[in-house]
């Protein structure tokens, strides 16, 4: 698919951005970029603060310190903010009684935008059935859509959903990580929170997992899964001994349970593959387990998970 | 379902400037929820149908007399009520008179009386247009308490020389008219004259009706019970009437003006007006008064046109739940997140919510009126009630401070509901500070001292816009809330509400400023 977007407007830029609740503290110098093109992951327990970030982006929240800009601009200075970034924090934030299309259509006033644009969205996300029904009696996967249409209402470089996949169907879900896949292909920005690794594993390019108010770990979904893979490689082999002896001079953690098998620790399978041919010990068979991203991520929070009772989420509201 | 992802055509249009956007996007909200829609023209619907309650006529209770009341110069609805011993004279002249004295009986009840003088009891001589009720004049008078006074054209009144007439020491009165200019003057002894004052009235008349007057309204009393009026009459003894100028003597003729005492007295059981010759000039004796109407309890069988629109209160507090709750609503459901990230200027969201919410009620608040006035005023009198008329200009701003009222306490809903998030404690807070007071004021729960007080200090000063009836100092009646009198002008009352929406919606945006939604 064509790009349609300037990428140089197509970015969230968060900077030191620091922001406390009361005595608890939120936001710890929370610092990333989100590019064009890619979908990003915002990832961390509940209470990490991605929520608070997000609404320091869009100025809601004002940071004791650090800022967040859009395009290169602070929120707060854009005039018509809907056509920088479209954005769904909560999808209950919708007036029951009002129906779903006068929704989008305040919205789009705001923005000077026409009724034609308001029609074009409702049909882009699927609601053309229930757009003159009211919010109130929506399911919680059609208020998602209604807010997805939103997001897209000022037709933005930039999109930001928090937990977009909460709660939803397996065929919502799978409607949502296509979409924000095509959003990514038009050369737009896309953050996507979740408190679920597993929930971004096939949707997210590049991931920034925070714990505490801080980022642990901007990464590529790649990088991240080989930085923390502690791959384990299964091993038969009939030179039980000679494998482990070779293994282990290269740095290897290696045991045998049972006759024939050893497990390997600290070397990739590649690696173990290119050792064993070169001391010509033979082996029948070589599989690697490899670490799941939910595994990646679970390493990587323990520590902050370990506060979560301090640092609960939504604090200080 | 798989993503059919669309690109999207349009782009954002500049479109209308940025407050235009704003504006129009608050109003798109206002008018998509169909309570809100619903509550506006419900409150037109319950302003008019309090105000028809509320002034249905008593089955028992139909007035006397007539269902109309005579209209003065200026528009205002007056009492034109007196003996008149008269002629009709050509051009400019001078008519003078001394009077000595001004005695007067009080009705005491159904068949006693007592001698008393009512305080503007007047007798003294007039220079009127014609012997319509209503139409325009100039006088010189002596009065029960007040001494002489010049008074023209119903509301207008200039003090003269203070104390009693009495035989000893009568006062000369002389008016002088020309063109349209009436200038009256006093003397203590007929020979040195002093001006007291001089009026225009434009197209008076080439031969007005010239003569001595004696008039005397109701004696306020206090009863156990409250403020009672009783019916008084008044003697003025006139000698030495002259005409001078191009006036000349004619043959005077006598006669009541106005078939009654109007609203402001009557005639007792044996005190009729009428005038006899005595030396070289007249006894009179009237009563009634030469004045505008004014509201109390002398005049309870007249309506005024705020009493058609009683009914601004109800539409009040629909209007100030829906101002409350356009905001209370986006906390509730957080949708003032959404509404923020689209118009990250926060005061100015505000501004746009007032302005729809305000232009709202205020249109409830003139249709309702602009409706009721007229409509009352028909209805009144055709049930036999007299209402009571007042100058273009007052029922002009009677309508449309109705208007104003609505406005600027929806918007001061608007500011306590920013302010504290909630709508029924916003709610609550607007209706005990503004419409209980009203309320306890106008029905006269409270007594005078305290409704007063609560009228010049609560929100419910407001109110005070809609009032139609004036004060006179040449007029006596109970100037109470319960008689419809505000503490306040009804500007000053009006500007009382508007320092309170100003202080709310002033905190309100300093808030929503500095909060973290």
């Amino acid at each position: 698919m064509e790009k349609t977007i300037d990428g140089s407007r197509a970015t969230i830029e968060v900077r030191n951005v620091h922001k406390r609740f009361g005595s608890t503290r939120a936001l710890d110098g929370m610092t990333f970029t989100v590019h064009p093109g890619q979908v990003t992951g915002f990832v961390g327990p509940n209470g990490a603060g991605k929520s608070t970030t997000m609404r320091v982006i869009l100025g809601l929240d004002r940071p004791d310190e650090g800022a967040a800009l859009v395009g290169g601009r602070p929120y707060r200075e854009l005039r018509t903010p809907l056509t920088h970034i479209g954005a769904l924090l909560d999808a209950a934030a919708v007036q029951p009684s009002r129906t779903a299309r006068h929704h989008l259509l305040w919205l789009a006033h705001s923005q000077g935008l026409s009724a034609g644009r308001v029609d074009e969205v409702i049909r882009q996300v699927g609601l053309q059935e229930v757009a003159g029904r009211k919010a109130g009696g929506f399911s919680l996967g059609m208020r998602q859509r209604l807010g997805i249409a939103a997001a897209l209402l000022g037709n933005p470089p930039v999109i930001m959903l928090d937990e977009p996949f909460n709660g939803l169907d397996p065929e919502g879900f799978r409607w949502i990580r296509g979409f924000l896949a095509s959003l990514a292909e038009q050369g737009r920005a896309v953050l996507v929170s979740s408190h679920l690794m597993s929930e971004l594993q096939d949707s997210a390019d590049h991931v920034v997992v925070v714990g505490r108010g801080r980022v642990i770990a901007d990464m590529s979904v790649r990088d991240l899964l080989a930085s923390v893979s502690q791959g384990r490689v299964t091993l038969r082999t009939s030179a039980l001994t000679q494998a482990m002896t070779v293994l282990a001079r290269e740095g290897a953690t290696v045991s045998s349970a049972e006759a024939e098998t050893i497990s390997v620790t600290g070397l990739p399978a590649e690696d173990v593959v290119a050792l064993l041919g070169a001391n010509s010990v033979p082996f029948s068979e070589i599989s690697e387990h490899r670490a799941s991203l939910e595994e990646a991520y679970m390493e990587l929070t323990r520590d902050a998970v370990q506060y979560r009772g301090v640092v609960p989420e939504e604090a200080g509201r | 379902m798989t993503s059919t992802m669309t690109r999207p055509r349009a782009e954002a249009r500049p479109g209308r400037g940025g407050f235009g956007r704003l504006l129009h996007a608050e109003w798109t909200k206002f008018r998509t929820v169909r309570g809100w829609t619903l509550s506006t023209v419900g409150a037109v619907l319950i302003i008019c149908l309090v105000g028809l309650l509320a002034t249905a006529p008593a089955s028992e209770s139909h007035p006397n007399g007539s269902s109309a009341l005579p209209v003065g110069p200026d528009g205002e609805a007056v009492n034109d009520n007196f003996y008149f011993v008269h002629q009709q004279l050509r051009g400019d002249g001078t008519l003078s008179v001394s009077v000595s004295s001004l005695t007067g009986v009080v009705s005491t009840g159904p068949t006693d009386s007592k001698a008393g003088l009512a305080p503007w009891a007047k007798a003294g001589i007039i220079v009127k247009d014609s012997l319509d009720q209503g139409s325009a004049y100039a006088a010189m008078m002596v009065t029960g308490a007040h001494g002489v006074r010049m008074q023209y054209n119903y509301r207008h009144d200039r003090a003269g020389r203070s104390g009693a007439a009495t035989q000893e020491s009568p006062r000369w009165l002389r008016l002088r008219r020309s063109g349209d200019t009436l200038t009256g003057y006093q003397s203590a002894d007929g020979s040195r004259w002093t001006e007291v004052g001089h009026a225009h009235l434009p197209g008076l008349s080439a031969t007005p009706q010239v003569g001595l007057f004696v008039t005397s309204p109701s004696v306020k009393e206090g009863t156990g019970t409250g403020t009672g009026f009783a019916p008084a009459v008044a003697t003025g003894s006139f000698d030495e009437v002259s005409l001078g100028g191009r006036w000349t003597d004619g043959s005077w003729q006598r006669g009541q003006v106005g078939r009654d005492a109007g609203t402001s007295g009557s005639y007792t059981q044996d005190n009729k007006g009428g005038a006899t010759v005595s030396g070289s000039g007249f006894r009179v004796t009237g009563a009634g008064d030469i004045a505008p109407v004014v509201a109390g309890p002398a005049t309870s069988g007249v309506r005024t046109i705020e009493n058609f629109l009683v009914g601004a209160f109800a539409g009040l507090i629909i209007m100030a739940v829906v101002g409350a709750g356009y905001i209370t609503v986006e906390y509730r459901r957080g949708m003032i997140g959404v509404t923020l990230a689209a118009s990250p200027r926060r005061g100015r969201v505000l501004v746009a919510k007032a302005l729809v919410m305000g232009s709202v009620a205020f249109a409830v608040g003139l249709v309702a009126a602009a409706v009721m006035v007229p409509f009352g005023g028909v209805r009144s009198k055709a049930n036999g009630f007299p209402v009571l008329t007042v100058p273009t200009a007052t029922e002009l701003r009677v309508v449309v401070g109705t208007g104003l009222l609505l406005a600027v306490a929806s918007v001061f809903a608007l500011g306590v509901g920013t302010i504290l998030r909630r709508s029924a404690v916003a709610i609550t807070l607007v209706v005990v500070g503004m419409v209980l007071p009203y309320l306890l004021a106008a029905a006269s729960v409270l007594p005078d001292g305290a409704s007063e007080w609560l009228l010049r200090v609560t929100p419910a000063a407001g109110f005070a816009v809609q009032q139609s009836v004036e004060r006179y100092d040449q007029v006596v009646t109970v100037y109470a809330p319960s008689s419809g009198y505000f503490p306040l002008a009804p500007w000053a009352g009006f500007a009382v509400l508007c320092a309170y929406a100003a202080a709310s919606f002033g905190a309100a945006v300093v808030l929503l400023r500095r909060r973290d939604v």
